[in-house]
């Protein structure tokens, strides 16, 4: 039975969920505001919200001082290439892992989730060490290859509860119908799983894209994606508000508009298996 | 063709024992059904046939040739799911095809072969539409659809009707028995529920953990039970069994009477007793009587019998439609 809401509940809510909407945007905004004053109004105190000179000086000084173009590639070299690896590696082990199940599948699942629980920091030096012995610091290779196994258990846990939906029978009925391997993979598996493979690379750019730990300490000028770009603007010569700000719009700018782009495939890809 | 021997076949999960050496002749073109309690291990004796599950130790035999270690797309069988399986991104047609277009047949072919199959499910109208938007009958249909296409040489059917209401049921089995009368195809069809069984098979399997209790027509194992968990299963409502000393008088360890087989009086009888519930079917009634010494018996009376709850009643079992047990449970 559906539950009954009056208007007035109904109002509300609507200017409850407005209210926290906006809370959470507000930040994003006060960032996008900023980028657009001068560095005397962005520091000014009481703050100026909306009623100042606007002035894209900002953004040519950024572009002028550090390279955006260079450092925007890095960022998407590193995000999709640690996604496609990534996934390279994770289909079949989420395949394995929710068709084929072993006594140990759960255990080997929260041993790849357990590493998630290290502080990233606790693994600095050794990682450091060996990135340098390879050389492999400050290059976009070494960074796909850190990112991408950062981020392996959440794309393996993310797709097998996605293959876990699939019923086993379906892909019976495949078997008996007379599909080979292969075909059953290509005619009922994947196209059953797309949306959940989607989700997951989707998700997972944004990881990558916003990943700042490692793409900080094992990157220097070649291989520095935005993350590093935006960090350069609070340098200890002083805070730059308008100039940071600037950056900072400029770096999530992408991934914001990816983010818009496919909202209705993450929710989904998030939620699932939650609610039947 | 589509004859289907089991030899000596064996299942075991670990060290559970499913199915222990079960031996099996199915001839062409027959209906079987394999009824059992759940658990009996009757899906998976099906999943072996199929070829989904590997057999531990045995062999099957598909129209004389060796098929134990073939794929399941080798053994030329069809299969309809309980869940109905169907392939949710494909449509109607999609799913029909799916096996003809998995055998590489020629386009013409197939759209041919799928517009017969509709038009003897009646799907011909809801070809474009996707396995969501049918209704639980429908469904169950283009699993059938799907199955029949690819003319197999028997069908398996695991609890296809589980899934649908009271009403529907009904009239799917009369489809698929139906379906099996304009085939002539070999079936086996596995079920819990003993009113299909009955009404469906030409042959019945009883399996019980993991065994065959016994095989049989549908009248053979009502007239003739082998033992006692035949004789309680099949039947609606089931057997009563009596025991002690009330058996002693026909030489049994225990007797069972079906309660159809037991006549009701105001006056006078063999065993006296209270009635419980009474249902009344309409055409039949049903009545519960707690019989002094002896317990709980169930009695069909006919359908317009005046007795009430509460009222004392007396009960003759039909001595010629008793069944004897002994011991071991085994008929006499």
């Amino acid at each position: 039975m559906a539950r009954r809401v009056s208007a007035r509940q109904k109002l509300l809510f609507t200017v409850i969920g407005w209210a926290i909407g906006l809370f959470l945007f507000f930040p994003i905004l006060w960032t996008l505001l900023t980028s657009f004053k001068t560095e005397g109004v962005a520091i000014a105190s009481p703050p100026v919200f909306l009623f100042f000179d606007w002035t894209l000086e900002n953004y040519w000084e950024v572009q002028a001082r550090s390279d955006y173009l260079r450092h925007f590639l890095n960022s998407v070299t590193i995000s999709f290439g640690s996604t496609l690896v990534g996934l390279l590696l994770a289909i079949p082990a989420a395949w394995a892992m929710a068709f084929a199940p072993s006594p140990r599948t759960k255990d080997v699942l929260m041993w790849m989730l357990s590493t998630k629980m290290l502080p990233a920091v606790g693994v600095l030096v050794p990682i450091y060490l060996l990135f340098r012995d390879w050389n492999l610091l400050d290059t976009r290779i070494g960074l796909v290859m850190a990112l991408t196994l950062i981020n392996l258990p959440i794309i393996v846990w993310m797709l097998y509860t996605y293959f876990k939906e699939i019923p086993g029978d379906i892909l019976e009925a495949a078997r008996m119908d007379g599909a080979s391997l292969g075909k059953e993979i290509f005619y009922v598996l994947a196209p059953m799983a797309v949306p959940g493979i989607a989700s997951t690379i989707l998700l997972n750019i944004i990881l990558a894209w916003n990943e700042a730990f490692w793409t900080l300490n094992l990157t220097a000028a070649d291989a520095a994606p935005l993350t590093a770009f935006i960090a350069s603007y609070s340098s200890p010569e002083g805070l730059f508000w308008a100039k940071l700000s600037a950056a900072s719009t400029l770096a999530i700018a992408p991934i914001l508009i990816l983010g818009w782009f496919s909202q209705r495939q993450l929710v989904r890809g998030l939620t699932f298996g939650a609610v039947k | 063709m589509g004859s289907i021997v089991l030899q000596n076949v064996s299942k075991s999960f670990g060290s559970t024992s499913v199915i222990s050496a079960v031996s099996l002749d199915i001839s062409d073109g027959e209906f079987v059904v394999f009824v059992g309690p759940s658990g009996c291990g009757k899906s998976t004796l099906l999943r072996l046939i199929a070829g989904l599950e590997d057999l531990t130790s045995g062999r099957i035999l598909i129209d004389g040739q060796d098929v134990t270690g073939h794929a399941p797309a080798r053994r030329q069988l069809s299969m309809v799911f309980q869940s109905y399986a169907l392939y949710p991104h494909m449509s109607v047609y999609g799913n029909i095809a799916f096996p003809l277009k998995m055998a590489g047949e020629d386009k013409r072919v197939i759209e041919r072969k799928v517009q017969d199959a509709a038009r003897i499910l009646n799907l011909s109208d809801y070809l474009n539409r996707k396995p969501r938007q049918l209704s639980g009958g429908q469904r169950q249909r283009v699993a059938i659809g799907r199955a029949i296409v690819r003319q197999p040489k028997a069908f398996l059917f695991d609890e296809p009707l589980s899934n649908l209401d009271a009403a529907l049921r009904v009239n799917m089995r009369l489809e698929i028995s139906e379906l099996h009368h304009q085939l002539q195809t070999t079936m086996i069809y596995v079920t819990h529920d003993q009113v299909e069984a009955m009404t469906m098979a030409d042959k019945i399997v009883v399996l019980n953990a993991g065994r065959i209790e016994q095989v049989g027509t549908p009248l053979d194992l009502y007239r003739s039970p082998a033992n006692r968990f035949v004789a309680g299963f099949i039947g609606s409502p089931k057997m009563n069994f009596v025991e002690g000393q009330h058996s002693k008088r026909y030489k049994a360890h225990a007797i069972g009477v079906r309660p159809e087989h037991i006549a009701l009086s105001k006056t006078q009888g063999e065993w006296q007793g209270t009635v419980g519930v009474a249902e009344h079917l309409g055409s039949d009634t049903f009545l519960h009587v707690h019989v002094d010494e002896i317990g709980l018996i169930t009695a069909r009376g006919d359908g317009e019998i005046d007795l009430h709850h509460g009222e004392r009643v007396y009960l003759t079992p039909n001595e010629a439609r008793l069944h004897r047990f002994n011991e071991q449970g085994i008929a006499q």
